[in-house]
């Protein structure tokens, strides 16, 4: 089912956010096995794909798109840093600006609109009620720097990572959306640096293999990946930087409300290569489900079940899990007929 | 969405130097994705024997999107892509290329670009000057070229006024890489593009200066060499490819209707990889590690070859 975009619903204080019944049902659900293991999952993110699926288009437009457009708009006001471009980085996030507004005024005709005549371009976003003229390529053209522009109309955190020397270098992007990253320490590092903290796959080789699969992605073959993790409440914004605000949920989880706190966070990572920059376009696009939703879907419950009660120690450390791990899986036993 | 392959029509042809041919490319239908400077393409060519796929840096503007031009220097000892733009190619042919690739791509956040070109080396400096030109970057090309073989671009060169240095061989004169490479300000990055011991000289003489490795850049990837012809056998179709002394790996399985994923051709991208079962390889990739060499469980066929007379692929 394709989504139409609602109302807005919030991702803090009173945690409005629901799925509908079509939402579920399109949920990504990320486990291929009972036993989740780390592996380089990386596939060919060819479109279209699934009508109705959050694979069909380059940039999946949900019901949630204002929503989480007005929760970004939230944490940009609160923390300007959360949105960055290095100045070598202008060529890169105007292929950004490309990519996007060619895919979605391509995909979403009854939303987004572009024309095009030579670098005169007009970019209409009828759900934000925007409708801007500009001269492509000069960002002293555009009401808002080029990242910040692009990233206040798109769901999903966005990164920019050039490519030099066969590495990649984290030199832009806009972050509102985080499973406990922070864009402002990663800014500059290198692949491995910002990997750095993953638990066990550094010494199975997982990054070196995958750096070199990366910086050979071709213009017009992106791939996709899926991530995962839990998150307390139906909150977007676990970044460190507002570690204070979220931090102590994970305290709050009891046996009572596991079903309704504690939710699965899925994110679809698309790598895509950047035309006239050479840049990797790194878009993460999140969703949350809560596990009372999520067991609406017998395979699911059960297979969410035995994944999460096979996760090695370290894993369940590096997901920040530890303290409510237990409980989520006695809650989520009762759906798994093997118990 | 994924491009696999365009369909061209050859616009222009045009002499550029005694032994190079410059070739306007425009799509058959629509128009052509922009690049990044230092982009290469392949093109496919309808050789007599087999098909012929030659990687091609492209040396036009890359935010046009009308058209690609590449530029072919006639190679004396041609496996036949050369020979064939030269000779056969005729404006209002239609070819096929891929979309562009990159392996050699400006470092954008260099304060000044020191380009070392080699004869048709010339050529992904063509892309480079564009956009450089275009972000108001610093930057010096360095030319050096035989004026009687493989001078191309000179004079369009020249109106690049105190960036440009020429060095023509041919006219005895020749260029000082010590001086050249000598009390660059920091921040300054230097690209080599041309033959190997250009590259091989250019990166010898910055790292006697100091020069740390992260500053230099070199187009690393070239046609695959002849060696001694030998027998792959695939193990899984059950097929056996002979492959002779003036085809790669690749070109070889190609021919026979083996398909292998390949992008650049020339050892860099990895995109070929493929398990070796049994037989000794011959690495001549920049792909692989030295560790993954050694086991000799994986060759690039694009440029690697048997070390004996044959190999067994899980193909």
């Amino acid at each position: 089912m394709r989504m139409s975009p609602k109302p807005v619903q919030t991702f803090r204080d009173d945690f409005s956010y629901s799925n509908s019944p079509g939402a579920i049902a399109r949920f990504p659900f990320p486990f291929p096995d009972d036993e989740y293991r780390y592996s380089v999952n990386i596939e060919p993110h060819v479109t279209p794909g699934p009508e109705g699926s959050v694979y069909e288009f380059l940039l999946d437009i949900d019901e949630h798109y204002l929503s989480e457009m007005a929760e970004r708009a939230i944490v940009l006001e609160e923390n300007p840093k959360r949105c960055l471009a290095m100045p070598h980085m202008d060529l890169a996030c105007w292929d950004m600006i490309e990519r996007c507004m060619r895919s979605l005024a391509a995909d979403y005709p009854q939303h987004f609109s572009l024309s095009v005549d030579g670098d005169q371009w007009t970019w209409q976003n009828r759900l934000l009620n925007i409708h801007d003229s500009f001269t492509f390529g000069d960002s002293s053209t555009l009401p808002l720097p080029p990242m910040e522009y692009m990233g206040r109309q798109v769901q999903g955190d966005f990164a920019l990572l050039d490519q030099r020397d066969g590495d990649l270098f984290l030199d832009a992007g806009i972050v509102t959306c985080p499973a406990d990253w922070s864009l402002a320490f990663d800014a500059g590092m290198s692949f491995s640096e910002w990997h750095g903290p993953v638990p066990l796959a550094h010494e199975m080789g997982v990054f070196e293999r995958a750096l070199k699969y990366l910086t050979a992605i071709p213009v017009g073959r992106p791939v996709r990946r899926l991530n995962w993790t839990l998150t307390v409440n139906a909150r977007m914004d676990t970044s460190p930087e507002t570690y204070p605000n979220w931090g102590t949920d994970r305290a709050s989880v009891t046996a009572d409300n596991v079903g309704e706190k504690v939710h699965l966070r899925v994110e679809l990572q698309v790598l895509d290569r950047m035309p006239r920059s050479n840049a990797l376009m790194f878009s993460i696009r999140t969703y949350l489900i809560s596990f009372e939703d999520l067991v609406t879907n017998p395979d699911w419950a059960r297979r969410m079940h035995r994944v999460l009660k096979t996760l090695p120690p370290e894993l369940i450390e590096y997901k920040g899990l530890g303290r409510y791990h237990d409980l989520a899986v006695e809650w989520l036993s009762r759906f798994d007929p093997a118990n | 969405m994924s491009i696999d392959s365009i369909a061209v029509r050859v616009a222009a042809i045009e002499p550029v130097a005694p032994l190079i041919r410059e070739f306007r490319l425009e799509a058959v239908e629509g128009g052509l994705p922009p690049f990044s400077p230092g982009s290469h393409i392949q093109v496919a060519m309808p050789g007599e024997v087999r098909e012929i796929r030659n990687a091609y840096s492209l040396c036009s503007d890359p935010a046009d999107t009308t058209g690609y031009t590449i530029a072919v220097r006639l190679q004396e000892n041609s496996r036949g892509g050369s020979q064939f733009m030269h000779t056969r190619v005729r404006v209002g042919d239609r070819l096929s290329i891929t979309p562009p690739a990159n392996f050699f791509a400006p470092v954008w956040q260099a304060r000044k670009h020191l380009l070392v070109a080699g004869g048709v080396g010339i050529t992904p400096f063509i892309s480079y000057l564009h956009e450089l030109e275009r972000q108001n970057a610093e930057f010096e090309l360095h030319h050096l070229y035989r004026g009687t073989q493989t001078g191309a671009y000179c004079a369009r060169l020249q109106q690049l006024g105190t960036k440009y240095f020429g060095y023509d061989s041919d006219n005895e004169v020749f260029c000082d890489l010590n001086q050249l490479l000598s009390n660059r300000e920091p921040g300054t990055h230097v690209y080599i593009c041309g033959p190997e011991p250009l590259i091989e000289g250019v990166c010898a003489t910055a790292r006697e200066l100091g020069w740390p490795d992260s500053l230099i850049h070199y187009e690393a990837f070239a046609a695959p060499e002849p060696g001694e012809p030998f027998k792959a056998q695939l193990a899984r179709s059950g097929k056996a490819v002979e492959v002779g002394s003036d085809e790669s790996l690749l070109e070889a399985l190609e021919r026979e209707g083996v398909t292998v994923p390949n992008l650049c051709r020339g050892g860099v991208c990895g995109q070929c990889a493929t398990q070796v079962v049994d037989g000794a390889v011959e690495h001549r990739d920049d792909f692989l590690s030295a560790d993954e060499k050694a086991s000799g469980t994986c060759i690039m066929p694009c440029v690697s070859r048997a070390a004996g007379n044959h190999l067994t692929l899980d193909l």
